[in-house]
């Protein structure tokens, strides 16, 4: 007989079934590790950090490139935009510098203009040097000069006025407003954004939803655990709450992973970008492409992905786990 | 403790598969379901565990019409009866003494609140020497005495058994037996279904016998 009472309170001296085999005493029991309910380390789960990490990682450079590509239309835009050019030709028998000084001031006098500056001879004999060369006698070349006229920012002023006042009263200028320049820019700026955001949404939808069904990938060996706890007893909250914690975990890995691989190369990238400046072709590539800098708020949009890969493995876990419980009853 | 009404079971569109059963199981008391293969013991067992609503009739268990429970009170009414699988259903990730501790930890216990009676329980069923083992390297014998001690262990007032002999050899299927009748005596009602016609002539006990549908109940 044992006096061992596994049902104490309710349970006289019971006998022992197994009192026939030779069983030693156990040794002193100390604090156990407790294993987590939810298995750490399957093959399921690392896929699905796997797949969390990679689609993160592409997320994070789409919405990096995006927002570079966003923001440098609209650098574009607006560097332009807020100038016009006034070119003065020379013209036989007239004197180019006072046909200069005449269109200044016409400038200056037009509403919505913040500064006429025009181009010294000097100026305007450096800007053709890289076709012509340096050396020659300028004087003898009939070269136009520019005269640079910044614009307020706000409503744009009547550049056909301006223009009409200008090839009135100084016979070899013309006003170029770079409106077909600017409205080309402009279609070209917003075509590369919407296309952009367009990308943006597609690689969003399709990481969110690659990223469910491998979490509901693995949740499918996690079954046989489901129903267990719930037949010993577990509420529906329970045990979603054990999968959720689990899955949560998993996801906030893999978007760590992706998206601090995707951090660290816009970091590189940007430090790339300015040891190159300076250098004849990083300003180039600058000029064309804007700075490569996707700014706080993109290290900010970084981070949003990774908690959205948290979130995402969460939801899709506990999805299923209501779903498997629902099943079962 | 548990009353069955005039209760039916079909599943889908198929014909009733148990039909007008109306039964009790009382307090302390200990019975046999029995029947040939596939006359519904488990599906009877899945009703009386609450894991299978009937398509019709009344169940009242502990007194509440289990028709009208929420899901989170199914769950709470679930801790007060224990079950023991015919394939075990143990946790492979998990030792012995974590498998059989699982029903208290599901209710918010802390490890050091339930270790000593883990142990003594595991003690008791002989497996004192497996405690730290994984299911898959314990024998069929141990793994079933794994799992009825998981169904013991937070007390249960009914424990209800699923052909708990049928993976065991016939010195095993006695010692099963005596392990049941020792937990009866401290107070626990017990339905153990099977078809293994040695084991219930071994212990006299009420039969609840399935067969064509209809239970037949001889006290």
């Amino acid at each position: 007989m044992s006096t061992t009472e596994p049902l104490d309170g309710r349970a006289e001296t019971l006998a022992e079934p197994w009192d026939d085999l030779e069983v030693r005493p156990l040794r002193a029991q100390g604090p156990r590790v407790v294993t987590a309910i939810v298995p750490k380390g399957s093959i399921a789960g690392s896929s699905l950090t796997a797949v969390a990490a990679i689609m993160t990682f592409l997320a994070a450079l789409t919405a990096g490139a995006v927002m570079m590509v966003i923001g440098a239309a609209s650098d574009w835009r607006s560097d332009v935009g807020r100038e016009v050019t006034i070119q003065v030709r020379p013209v036989a028998g007239r004197d180019l510098d006072a046909d200069v000084r005449k269109a200044v001031e016409i400038a200056r006098a037009a509403p919505g203009i913040t500064d006429v500056r025009a181009f010294t001879k000097e100026e305007s004999a450096r800007l053709v040097q890289p076709w012509l060369g340096s050396g020659l006698n300028l004087d003898e070349l009939p070269i136009p000069r520019m005269i640079v006229v910044k614009l307020w920012s706000g409503p744009p002023p009547d550049f056909a006025a301006l223009g009409k006042t200008l090839s009135e009263q100084v016979p070899g200028a013309s006003l170029d407003d770079h409106r077909r320049w600017i409205d080309r820019m402009r279609d070209m700026a917003g075509a590369a954004a919407a296309a952009g955001l367009a990308i943006l949404a597609l690689v969003l939808a399709v990481t969110v939803l690659s990223v469910t069904f491998a979490t509901r990938g693995a949740m499918a060996t996690n079954r046989p655990i489901i129903e267990v706890l719930h037949y010993v007893g577990a509420t529906d909250g329970f045990v979603a709450s054990q999968f959720q914690r689990h899955f949560l975990i998993l996801g906030f890995k893999g978007g760590a992973i992706g998206g601090g691989a995707a951090i660290i190369l816009f970091g590189v990238l940007q430090a790339m970008n300015a040891w190159l400046t300076g250098t004849a072709g990083g300003d180039e590539f600058e000029a064309l492409f804007g700075s490569i800098s996707i700014g706080m708020s993109g290290y900010l949009a970084i981070l949003g992905l990774i908690v959205l890969m948290a979130l995402v493995t969460a939801w899709a876990s506990r999805y299923t786990v209501r779903r498997t419980l629902d099943s079962i009853d | 403790m548990i009353l069955f009404e005039n209760v039916g079971l079909r599943y889908g569109l198929g014909s009733e598969i148990l039909r007008d059963l109306s039964f009790r199981i009382d307090s302390h008391s200990f019975q046999f379901l029995t029947g040939p293969s596939g006359a519904g013991k488990t599906s009877l067992l899945r009703m009386m565990f609450l894991s299978q609503r009937p398509t019709r009739g009344l169940i009242t268990m502990f007194d509440e019409d289990t028709a009208t429970l929420s899901k989170d009170a199914r769950a709470t009414l679930r801790r007060r009866i224990g079950i023991v699988f015919q394939d075990f259903r143990l946790l492979d990730h998990m030792t012995t003494y974590e498998n059989v501790s699982l029903p208290l930890r599901v209710i918010g216990k802390e490890e050091a609140e339930y270790r000593t009676e883990v142990v003594e329980l595991l003690q008791w069923v002989g497996l004192g020497e497996r405690i730290d083992a994984l299911p898959p390297i314990l024998s069929g014998g141990e793994k079933q005495r794994a799992a009825i001690a998981r169904a013991v262990i937070a007390r249960p007032q009914l424990l209800l058994a699923d052909e708990p002999t049928g993976n065991v050899d016939p010195n095993l299927g006695q010692r099963l037996l005596r392990l049941f009748i020792e937990l009866h005596k401290s107070g626990t009602a017990i339905v153990i279904a099977t078809h293994d016609i040695a084991l219930m002539d071994d212990y006299d006990a009420r039969r609840l016998v399935l067969h064509e549908g209809r239970l037949h109940v001889y006290d």
